[in-house]
């Protein structure tokens, strides 16, 4: 019992990554995504046999938020469609079964954030244990730094590894157009200004990010048809460890590792790779964990140290790498996307041009 | 936890909040912990909500048309849900409206809720595709109908802000009902 | 080049009632759990991923907490899904899993729905205010009892077809030890002098807010094989999948009888080889949360032509000696912890396949369909499920 159909990314479009898109409505920001990413293949929902989408309700301070977004879509005569509450790289995988089981051949997913209503960081501490972690409102950073000061006595990392680690990214930005923050300052620059939740200065961080991303799927000839170069999917796995962060070892993310078994990692050359850590020292854990080689072009998007849309950031890191595949800049790449804090659930996705 | 407001009064059982009860901690085992979880989001309308909404300022109710369609949405996000594209042509809507569907109800729920019983209702303003919700008001509830034409009661100018709740109702109007079949797929 | 077979080889359910205070999060959900793998012969050990879902994390008050859960899951190393449509989320979390299976993925997959809904007030959560948009200042039902009065004038329907629904679900619901509302004392007067609500709705012809979890455990055509000889019950083995979803307010939609339900039910029918539902199917677990929907969701499911679902109700029809018995469990009218109500009424209908409904099973069921809904009737989930190989 295995997989057995082909099944590439098409086509991916994105709105621009920003601090706060005020002026739109949730809708009126993610359309233009949803309908380039049809358009530039000359496709419209009626081609689409399955669509589904990620998104919080949390994060837009609403329950069934995601119903109102169904607009974008133009779901008239009604179509097969569904939504996670999870990272759009799970929509992807949702997708992904779907054409597996038959039930479609072609699928369009969408993920979007527009966290700018709500205070991000206390709104992620919902996310916690809600009888021993809640009711202390540990904001999503302060845990974030448990996890650095766990690494940092370790001796796996420093202060300063991890502010090359926010200005290689930042860095690369430079070169995407859609980034929320492009460029950065020197390491030393960076290492002078002030603690946020010791042992993370401000660059550690990811910034609070209002955008989405929408993409395209198909299987085998349709995807041909479609793109002059498709991005095949050629695994994509997902795992979870235990919540429990008092009870794991932090510096460690297992999950990655089996993901990365189980999705073929290393079953090839590896030219790029688009790791969704969006703290600098989890770049380091999660590289360690898919066993990338030093020699890997990591995150020449600027992954979400540059653009952290939450719900869509690993979402964000497949359309990347498919982007790069297509564009025939790289022959084979590997995307990551975390769930929860301190890299609790992680998918990992393979893909490769023909 | 003097702060404990009421949202809702219901009838007992009805999706109501049940009654917390502090237990004996050293004779029972802990069946509840209340914890206060409270967060603030600072909403946004989005363009063409914003339009709408300054447009009820006037007094006016504007709709909005994506190219290519002649359905006119009103209160709506900004984009066509049939076809996916942004509306962008506006068109005034009404001020006269049709009901739609209305109900009685007994239990209002909200702080904004009218006494009960009172008649809530979807009203198709004339020219548009979609109905908006709303009360009626100067009719007693038993003589509601679907169909009904009616024009919308305004606040004081004085009191005019960015809201529905300018409207303070609908009453009816001098006008002959329209068929109901003619009102299916505007609801 | 098709879907692999999947059956449900294990069923596992709550207690519900208005405050499961007896247990936390993860007690609620691995009663259900637990009781699904001993159904089916198995352990957590044997489950290869885990997809769970529920409606708006507002009603616990803590967002996406199957992260939290994963341990009480035995989820740690595996997959674990979370799915969020509404209140069809059951339903289209059960659909996901099969797919999870159907793809030649995963052999043995653990799906719940669950709700702990008294943690927080369920009004609230389902509809509270949001600045700039229209607000619904009658409440949840006040959203919907003007579509059931549209549906009375459209049809010519007596007055009392939803006191009888209610009097049906509930009576059922006597039979069904897991069960939420259990009122021996109800009768069509009773039903009939209890508190209007939202006219036509009375009070008691409203769901309550239940805390609970249903869980269940699909395999594939291997795992189905070995569980049932292991535990001598017969697999429901799955003959058909659909999900529809229209725009909540959009030019040309009906709520009274929406298109995608309409679709919906074609696609899963064509899929189960069904070209005469009525005939067909032997009961239906269908999403009624006010009594109307009865009538309305007959036709909209095609059983009886459009302004005739009344009459079916009345003939009896979907009573449990009818011919088409509808909500033997006493359904949503008796028993609705949102997340876990489409579940529910997937795995009720997987349950008269598998023999297992007790005092409310219908004798002879080899086909049955499972339906949910959600949102402004705009979400549907439906499955066929049947003794049979497909």
């Amino acid at each position: 019992m295995s997989p057995s159909r082909e099944v590439a990314v098409v086509s991916v479009a994105q709105t621009p990554q920003r601090r706060a898109a005020t002026e739109l409505s949730e809708v009126e920001m993610i359309q233009p995504a949803i309908y380039q990413a049809l358009d530039q293949i000359g496709a419209t929902i009626a081609d689409i046999g399955f669509t589904v989408s990620g998104s919080s309700d949390y994060l837009a301070g609403q329950a069934f938020s995601f119903v109102m977004t169904l607009d974008a879509v133009g779901a008239w005569p009604p179509i097969k469609e569904s939504h996670v509450e999870m990272d759009g790289a799970w929509a992807l995988y949702e997708a992904w079964l779907k054409i597996q089981a038959g039930h479609a051949d072609t699928a369009l997913i969408y993920s979007y954030s527009k966290a700018s209503p709500g205070d991000l960081p206390r709104v992620l501490s919902r996310q916690l244990d809600p009888y021993y972690y809640g009711p202390l409102w540990p904001d999503s950073i302060a845990m974030a730094g448990l996890q650095a000061r766990a690494m940092i006595d370790a001796g796996l990392i420093t202060e300063a590894d991890m502010a090359e680690i926010a200005q290689r990214n930042r860095d690369a930005a430079l070169s995407n157009p859609f980034a929320q923050i492009q460029g950065s300052a020197s390491v030393d620059e960076l290492l002078s200004q002030p603690m946020m939740s010791d042992p993370l200065r401000r660059h550690d961080c990811p910034p609070i990010t209002d955008g989405g991303v929408a993409m395209v799927i198909a299987a085998g000839d349709t995807a041909r048809k479609w793109s002059d170069r498709p991005a095949w999917i050629r695994g994509i796995d997902h795992r979870v460890d235990s919540h429990n962060f008092g009870a794991r070892d932090l510096t460690r993310a297992p999950s990655i590792a089996i993901a990365a078994e189980k999705a073929g990692v290393s079953a090839g050359k590896v030219d790029v790779a688009e790791l969704h850590a969006p703290f600098t020292h989890q770049e380091l854990i999660v590289r360690t964990e898919l066993g990338l080689a030093d020699d890997v072009l990591v995150n020449p998007s600027g992954g979400s140290l540059a653009a952290n849309p939450m719900m869509a950031a690993g979402l964000l890191r497949i359309a990347e790498v498919a982007n790069r595949i297509s564009a025939g800049t790289a022959d084979r790449g590997v995307a990551h996307a975390t769930s929860g804090h301190l890299l609790q659930q992680n998918l990992v996705c393979v893909l490769e041009g023909e | 936890m003097s702060d404990d407001r009421s949202i809702s009064e219901f009838p007992e059982g009805l999706w109501t909040q049940p009654a917390v009860t502090t237990p004996d901690l050293t004779a029972e085992p802990v069946q509840r912990i209340r914890d206060l979880a409270s967060m603030r989001y600072d909403y946004t309308p989005g363009l063409t909500q914003t339009r709408f909404l300054r447009g009820l300022e006037q007094k006016k109710i504007i709709g909005e048309r994506a190219e290519g369609s002649t359905d006119v949405y009103v209160s709506h996000r900004g984009i066509d849900p049939v076809t996916g594209i942004p509306t962008v042509e506006q068109v005034e809507v009404g001020p006269h409206a049709t009901i739609t569907a209305f109900c009685v109800v007994h239990i209002g729920f909200g702080v904004n809720a009218p006494p009960t019983p009172f008649v809530s209702a979807l009203f198709l303003a004339d020219g548009a595709a979609v109905s908006l919700y709303g009360t009626v008001g100067e009719i007693p509830h038993d003589q509601v109908r679907i169909g009904m034409r009616v024009e919308p009661v305004w606040v004081d100018d004085s009191e005019l802000t960015t809201s529905m709740e300018n409207i303070k109702y609908w009453r009816p109007i001098d006008e002959p009902d329209v068929p109901a079949e003619q009102l299916k797929g505007h609801m | 080049m098709g879907a692999n077979r999947v059956a449900v080889i294990g069923v596992g359910q709550t207690k519900y009632t208005a405050v499961r205070g007896d247990v936390s999060m993860p007690g609620l959900i691995r009663e259900a759990a637990f009781r699904a793998l001993e159904d089916a012969h198995l352990t957590m050990a044997d489950i290869d991923a885990v997809v769970i879902g529920k409606a708006p994390d507002f009603f616990e008050g803590m967002m996406m907490p199957e992260t939290y859960l994963a341990e009480a899951l035995g989820a740690v190393g595996k997959p674990l899904f979370r799915v969020h449509t509404a209140g069809s989320v059951g339903g289209s979390t059960a659909i996901v899993a099969a797919s999870h299976v159907e793809s030649g993925v995963h052999d043995r997959v653990l799906t719940i729905g669950w709700q702990q809904q008294s943690v927080s007030e369920a009004m609230w959560a389902l509809s509270f205010p949001i600045p700039f948009q229209q607000q619904l200042v009658a409440g949840a039902g006040g959203y919907f009892a003007p579509f059931i009065r549209e549906y009375m004038r459209r049809s010519n329907a007596p007055d009392d077809i939803g006191i009888l629904v209610a009097l049906k679900d509930r009576l059922n619901a006597l039979k069904n030890p897991f069960a939420h509302l259990h009122e021996p004392d109800i009768t069509f007067d009773s039903i009939k002098e209890s508190f209007m609500l939202w006219e036509p709705i009375r009070y008691s012809e409203t769901c309550p807010s239940s805390d609970g979890a249903f869980a269940m455990v699909l395999g594939s055509e291997s795992a189905a094989e070995a569980s049932a000889a292991a535990s001598g019950v017969r697999p429901a083995w799955i003959h058909g999948t659909a999900m529809r979803s229209e725009p909540a307010s959009a030019s040309g939609r009906d709520q009274i009888t929406p298109q995608a339900g309409k679709d919906c039910a074609a696609d899963v029918y064509a899929q189960a080889g069904i070209t005469n539902p009525r005939e067909q199917i032997d009961m239906v677990e269908m999403y009624v949360p006010f009594s109307w929907y009865e009538p309305m969701w007959l036709e909209n499911l095609g059983f009886t032509p459009e302004g005739e679902g009344w009459k079916m109700t009345e003939s009896g029809a979907t009573q449990m000696t009818g011919d088409l018995p509808v909500n033997c469990s006493g359904g949503v009218l008796s028993t609705n912890p949102i997340g876990a109500s489409g579940m529910i009424r997937f795995g009720e209908a997987a349950m008269q396949v598998r023999g297992q409904a007790g005092d409310h099973q219908v004798d002879g069921v080899n086909t049955a369909l499972g339906h949910a809904y959600g949102g402004a009737a705009q979400f549907f989930a439906m499955w066929v499920v049947g003794s049979e190989k497909p």
